[in-house]
């Protein structure tokens, strides 16, 4: 379970408090009815779904029942931070970006624990 | 390839079991191949061998960067049912389930099917209109479903408790009697068996960093950890790492990758003959052959390429349980994981040409993709055979998102996530 900081209630909460609400910093288009069926498409289905770095809104559900938005690292799940709603997509730095790297060989998905036998290799 | 047969396996008692042979090659990759599949997983690899047995197409390369079936093809509960709402739903999942019937005796390799029945519950009015609106459009669809009172239900499933006093009583169930499991590896194994046996060359840790792609934009190969492999086509079948892939092509996918968790229980005497699941409370269970219950928990809230998921998800998942079946209330869990599923707004499948000539994507499977592991292999084979998809994967095009024909199950709760 994830311990998420509420920048409203300032304080880390478990995740159980909190609901999910997708990818952050979407931008919903004022003129809606004149967008063109690529542009919704971009707007409503596409995601970045990027593996590394994502910028996600969350609700604190369970308290304070507001919207803010949060810096993760999707491959370790540590947060960077969480910032107000409103408040633009911040710039993060390398030392921040580094401190919520996955290590080097932490999931069979980054780094296979498994080797292949060389074909005629004896055991 | 030595088949396997019960005078095999007494001529290798007699002879200590040391004339089994390996059974599938580790080549070294060429440098180029009729078609790349990129994803060595139980649909990347049945794509593989239905290219080679009904295309004829043996120059094949399946590209993995882990380990074949170490994904979700390894990761998952097993179930099989073909009971959903939507036509072109119902066509490929029943599509599959005609293939799963002879898949043993076609690939010679035993991948236990077992037509146990899958009975979905339902706890409410709600959930009873829902199944009787599924159970009527299985029927014109030719699909097996049948509606059980709850008395019929306990019959077909004894550890079931029926009673009027839980949260959540059982009012009825749908039952599919063709549903029903099967050993997930031995469907990759068997697949890959067969697949090397043709030709096929299966390259297990070779990861793919980018996509090639010529002047006029088509894709002509790609870059991995063992070199460039140029091919003019590349299938993508890479589950939760589908958009990662895809972005290397330059398509972004209307994709999002969330952690699945699954758990095992301790080992038991066979207790429980078929599959239960039910959406309302998120009981999903059924026992393997081994005697383990496997349960299916439900994603996490949040994206993640992590493989693990939160404990409070499997707890719920567990809750439901003890309430569904008392009897299994002091069972011990020995083992749980997560696989990363790669989910479309729709909840249904991409099996699709993409805008990128040569480039192929068989994603978005979600929550349920080991059922549909034959017939997708078999449609998505045929789309890049012939350049052109198959009447049942027609529907499952990546443009449904920007012309609007969706296939929308998720709206229909035909999933049990």
């Amino acid at each position: 379970m994830l311990l998420i900081y509420c920048p409203y209630c300032e304080k880390e909460l478990p995740e159980i408090e909190f609901h999910g609400e997708g990818e952050a910093h979407i931008e919903r288009p004022a003129n809606m009815a004149d967008l063109s069926d690529e542009d919704f498409e971009k707007f409503f289905f596409i995601r970045e779904n990027e593996k590394g770095i994502v910028f996600e809104r969350w609700r604190h559900l369970h308290g304070c029942g507001r919207f803010f938005n949060a810096a993760r690292h999707s491959v370790s799940d540590k947060f960077i931070k969480t910032y107000k709603a409103g408040e633009p997509k911040p710039k993060l730095t390398k030392k921040e970006i580094e401190a919520v790297l996955p290590p080097a060989k932490s999931t069979p998905a980054n780094e296979p624990i498994w080797t292949i036998e060389k074909e005629g290799e004896k055991k | 390839m030595r088949k396997f047969s019960a005078f095999a396996v007494a001529r290798e008692a007699m002879r200590s079991h040391k004339g089994w042979e390996k059974q599938w090659a580790n080549p070294e990759p060429k440098s180029s191949y009729d078609v790349i599949i990129v994803g060595a997983g139980g649909h990347g690899l049945a794509t593989a061998y239905y290219l080679a047995s009904v295309h004829g197409i043996t120059n094949v390369a399946v590209l993995e960067k882990g380990w074949l079936g170490g994904g979700n093809t390894g990761r998952n509960t097993t179930i099989i049912r073909s009971n959903y709402l939507y036509d072109e739903s119902a066509g490929m999942y029943n599509h599959a389930v005609k293939l799963w019937e002879g898949l043993s005796q076609e690939l010679n390799y035993n991948v236990m099917f077992s037509q146990r029945g899958v009975m979905m519950l339902t706890h409410n009015v709600h959930d009873v209109q829902v199944a009787q609106r599924h159970l009527h459009a299985n029927r014109l669809n030719g699909v097996d479903n049948s509606w059980v009172t709850p008395e019929e239900a306990k019959e077909f499933c004894p550890p079931l408790n029926i009673s009027k006093s839980v949260r959540y009583p059982v009012m009825g169930a749908a039952l599919q009697r063709k549903g029903g499991v099967a050993r997930h590896d031995a469907v990759a194994w068997g697949y890959a068996r067969k697949a090397a046996a043709m030709g096929v060359h299966i390259i297990q840790q070779c990861e793919v960093k980018s996509v090639n792609r010529d002047e006029s934009g088509a894709v002509t190969g790609v870059n991995t950890t063992r070199g460039t492999i140029n091919s003019k086509k590349v299938g993508v079948v890479a589950a939760g790492h589908t958009s990662v892939l895809m972005d290397m092509a330059g398509v972004r996918m209307p994709l999002e990758s969330y952690p699945l968790q699954a758990l095992v229980s301790e080992p038991v005497k066979p207790i429980f003959p078929c599959v239960v699941m039910s959406n309302t409370v998120h009981a999903y269970i059924s026992q393997s052959d081994k005697g383990e219950l496997v349960i299916g928990a439900g994603t996490d809230q949040y994206t993640s390429y992590s493989q693990t998921g939160g404990l409070h998800i499997a707890t719920h998942t567990l809750e439901a349980i003890c309430e569904m079946f008392p009897i299994f209330a002091r069972m011990k869990m020995l083992r749980s994981w997560g696989g990363i599923v790669d989910v479309t707004p729709d909840r249904s499948p991409i099996l699709a040409k993409t805008p990128v000539k040569g480039l192929y994507v068989n994603c978005g499977w979600g929550t349920g993709g080991f059922k549909a592991t034959p017939g997708s292999g078999h449609v998505f084979a045929h789309t890049i055979a012939n350049d052109e998809p198959h009447k049942i994967n027609a529907g499952f095009t990546l443009e449904r998102f920007h012309n609007g024909r969706l296939i929308d199950e998720a709206a229909a709760a035909a999933v049990a996530h």
